[in-house]
C-alpha cells in the first residue's frame, strides 16, 4: 500500500505551470494540507457488450506514465482504488458509452480512471461531469495496437464547481485517439489534455471548445509528446468569453523530440472575445529536435468579431444580436460537430445561449 | 412604386492620417422599374457609394442625404435598411464560417418577411430560385460562401435578392469574375427579378459587358468620388471606345 504521503509541494503560483491559475479560488485543492477524500465517482448507465467497468484496488492498477503535476501526484496516492474501463479487444461498439460523475460532495475528492481500448477496438466514451464539486482528477487512456478511440468530455459543471484534471493518452502503433473537450461550466477548471506515442502510425485528434462568462476561469493545457517516429497529432481548440472577468488559458505545447522522425503535427487555438472586461491568453509552443519532419506548426489567434462578417448578416435584414449568435454558433460549429452525438451538440448549444442571453455582446 | 433619392453624399473613411473623403457630392435618384448603370474606373468610389447606402460601418456620412420613399435611409441600422427593400449584391461577398446557406436563407427571409417561411412551400422556393440560377440544390448543405468559386458567389448573391424581393437593388460589380455562361445566367436572373418585381436597379460596373444583357435606362459616370456625366443607353457605348480617360484628370 502506497499510503505513507511523500512530502507533496503546494504550488505558489510562480511555477511556470501554475503562473494563470487564481491559486485562491481553488479552495485549498491544490494545497498539499488539504486532505483529499478517495471517490471513484463515474457510472455508466448502461453497457453494450465488449464494455466492461470494475473498481480495482490502485496497487493492481498502478499508473502508466509520469507527471510532474502536484495534483495529479497526490490524485495517485491519495486514490485506493481506480475505476477501470475496458474495450475488449476487437469490439466494434457504435453505442457512445456513457459515464456520468455522480455524487461528489462538498469536501476535497480525486479520482483515478484508467481506459483501456483493446486492439482493433472501435468504441466512444463520454464522461459527463455536471453538478457541482471541489474536484481533482486523473484518466489514463491506453489504446492498444490498432484502436480506435473517441473520447468526449463534457464540463458542464455548475457555475461553482472546481476542477483539475489530467487525461492522458497512451496511443499505440497505427491507434487513432480523437479527444472533444468541451468546458462549458465551472468557476475554475483547469484541464491537462496530454498525449504521448507508444508506436509509429499513431494518431491524435485534439479538440477543444470552452465558452468562459462572468468570472470564469477556464484553463487548457494541452501537451503532445512526440517521443517516437512517425505519429501524428492536429490540435484544434475554439473557445469564447464574455462578461466581466471571464478568462481563458490555452497552452498548446508540442514536443518533436530527436528519435521523432516524420513527425506531422499542427495546433491552432481561436479565441473570441464578445465583450470587453474578458481576457484571453493563448501560448502555443512547439520544440523541436530533428529536423527529419513531415510538417510542424501551429497557429493562435484572439479577436473580436469580425465587422464584415456581421455587415454581411445585417445587410440581409438580420439584426445585430441575431447576426452575432449566428456568427459565434457558426464559429464553434466545427468543434461541435466531432462530438457526432446530435443530441449532446444540442445541448451544449443550447447552454451557450444560455450564457449569451445573459450579457449584451459587444 | 418606391424611389431611392441619393442627394449631395459626402462620404469618408478613417485613415492612420486621418478622414480621408471618398464620396465628394453624389446626385442620384433611382425609381421602381428603372435601371441605372455607375460606371467608372477602379478607385473612383463606387463601391463605398454602394457600402454607405447600406450603411457599412467603415464609412462615415459628413454631409447630405439619401431617403427611400422619403423615409431617412441613414438614420436606419443595417439590418432596418435591408427590412426597408434595399439590397446590396456586393462585389466580395463574405464568407461565414459554419453557417449554412440553407440557415441563413431561412434566418435572412424570416427577419425581412417578418414571419418564418412555411416549411411546406419554402424548399420548394428555394430550389426553384437556385434551379433558375443553374445551382446545384447541394449548396445548401454549404457554409455561407466558404470555398464558393467566384462565379458561385455571385449567383449566391442573385439567388438572395430573388429570395427577398428588395424593392430597389444596387448590384456592385456583379459582372466581375463571371465567364460568358455564368454573365448570361445571372444576367437573366436580375431581369427576371426586375420584371416580376419591379426592381428598381443600381449597376455598378467597370465593363461594358454586363449592359449587353441587362440594359440600362440610364448610365452615369463616376469619377473621383462623384457623377461626371450623365446619359442614356449611348452613353456607354462612348465609354467603350474612350475608356475613362477624358473622365480622370492628374
Ligand atoms: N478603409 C479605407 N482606407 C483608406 N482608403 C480607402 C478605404 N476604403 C476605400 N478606400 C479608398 O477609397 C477609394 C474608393 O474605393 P472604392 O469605393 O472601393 O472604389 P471602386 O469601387 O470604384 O473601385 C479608393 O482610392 C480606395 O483606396
Ligand atoms: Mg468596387
Amino acid at each position: 500500500m502506497s499510503t505513507l504521503t511523500t512530502n507533496f509541494l503546494t504550488p505558489t503560483g510562480r511555477e511556470e505551470a501554475w503562473r494563470f491559475t487564481p491559486l485562491k479560488r481553488l479552495k485549498g485543492l491544490h494545497d498539499a494540507s488539504t486532505s483529499l477524500a478517495d471517490h471513484p465517482s463515474l457510472t455508466a448507465t448502461q453497457l453494450s457488450a465488449g464494455v466492461t467497468i470494475s473498481t480495482q484496488p490502485s496497487v493492481e492498477t498502478g499508473p502508466s506514465s509520469t507527471t510532474d503535476d502536484v495534483v495529479v501526484q497526490r490524485v495517485r496516492d491519495t486514490a485506493k482504488s481506480v475505476t477501470v474501463v475496458a474495450i475488449a479487444a476487437d469490439a466494434v461498439i457504435t453505442e457512445p458509452i456513457i459515464l456520468t460523475r455522480s455524487s461528489l460532495g462538498g469536501a476535497a475528492e480525486a479520482s483515478r480512471t484508467v481506459i483501456r481500448a483493446g486492439i482493433h477496438s472501435q468504441s466512444t466514451i463520454v464522461i459527463e461531469n455536471v453538478g457541482t464539486g471541489l474536484f481533482a482528477e486523473e484518466i489514463e487512456i491506453i489504446l492498444e495496437p490498432g484502436s480506435t478511440l473517441r473520447f468526449i468530455t463534457l464540463q458542464e459543471w455548475e457555475n461553482d464547481a472546481v476542477h483539475l484534471g489530467r487525461h492522458h493518452a497512451i496511443i499505440g502503433k497505427d491507434a487513432s485517439f480523437t479527444s472533444v473537450v468541451v468546458t462549458v461550466g465551472g468557476s475554475l477548471v483547469r484541464l491537462c489534455p496530454t498525449v504521448e506515442y507508444a508506436g509509429p502510425g499513431a494518431s491524435a485528434d485534439m479538440y477543444g471548445l470552452y465558452f468562459a462568462g462572468n468570472g470564469q476561469h477556464l484553463e487548457h493545457r494541452i501537451h503532445v509528446d512526440h517521443n517516437v517516429g512517425y505519429a501524428k497529432s492536429r490540435v484544434n481548440y475554439k473557445g469564447a468569453l464574455s462578461g466581466d472577468g471571464a478568462r481563458t488559458v490555452w497552452i498548446g505545447d508540442v514536443f518533436i523530440r530527436a528519435a521523432a522522425d516524420g513527425t506531422d503535427t499542427y495546433e491552432l487555438n481561436r479565441n473570441l472575445l464578445l465583450t470587453d472586461g474578458a481576457r484571453a491568453d493563448s501560448v502555443p509552443n512547439l520544440e523541436i529536435e530533428t529536423g527529419d519532419i513531415v510538417g510542424a506548426g501551429h497557429a493562435s489567434t484572439t479577436g473580436r468579431f469580425d465587422d464584415e462578417q456581421l455587415f454581411y448578416l445585417e445587410s440581409r435584414g438580420i439584426p445585430e444580436g441575431e447576426a452575432k449568435r449566428l456568427v459565434i454558433r457558426g464559429f464553434f460549429l466545427e468543434i461541435l460537430s466531432k462530438i457526432a452525438i446530435e443530441a449532446i451538440e444540442e445541448r451544449i448549444m443550447d447552454r451557450i445561449d444560455v450564457e449569451l442571453s445573459k450579457v449584451e455582446i459587444a | 412604386m418606391s424611389t431611392l433619392e441619393i442627394k449631395n453624399l459626402h462620404v469618408s473613411v478613417t485613415t492612420d492620417e486621418g478622414a480621408k473623403e471618398i464620396l465628394r457630392g453624389v446626385d442620384l435618384t433611382i425609381k421602381s422599374g428603372e435601371t441605372h448603370a455607375i460606371m467608372g474606373p477602379n478607385g473612383s468610389g463606387k463601391s463605398t457609394l454602394a457600402y454607405s447606402i447600406a450603411g457599412h460601418p467603415k464609412y462615415t456620412v459628413t454631409a447630405g442625404t439619401v431617403t427611400l420613399d422619403g423615409v431617412d435611409v441613414l438614420a436606419m441600422s443595417v439590418d432596418e435598411r435591408a427590412k426597408a427593400g434595399l439590397f446590396l449584391a456586393m462585389q466580395y461577398p463574405v464568407e461565414v464560417p459554419g453557417v449554412s446557406v440553407s440557415n441563413f436563407l431561412r434566418t435572412s427571409v424570416t427577419a425581412i418577411r417578418g414571419e418564418a417561411p412555411k416549411v411546406r412551400t419554402w424548399v420548394g422556393e428555394v430550389k426553384a430560385a437556385m434551379t433558375a440560377l443553374s445551382m446545384d440544390p447541394a449548396f445548401s448543405e454549404r457554409n455561407v460562401n466558404e470555398g464558393f468559386s467566384g462565379g458561385e458567389k455571385k449567383r449566391h448573391e442573385i439567388l438572395q435578392m430573388e429570395l427577398l424581393k428588395p424593392k430597389i437593388a444596387i448590384l456592385d460589380e456583379t459582372d466581375s469574375g463571371l465567364d460568358v455562361d455564368a454573365l448570361r445566367i445571372v444576367s437573366e436572373g436580375v431581369n427576371r427579378i426586375k420584371e416580376s418585381n419591379d426592381l428598381g436597379i443600381m449597376l455598378i460596373t467597370h465593363y461594358t459587358r454586363i449592359l449587353r444583357y441587362i440594359k440600362p435606362d440610364f448610365v452615369h459616370v463616376f469619377a473621383a468620388g462623384r457623377i461626371v456625366e450623365e446619359g442614356g443607353p449611348e452613353l456607354a457605348n462612348k465609354l467603350e471606345e474612350n475608356g475613362y480617360a477624358e473622365y480622370v484628370t492628374a
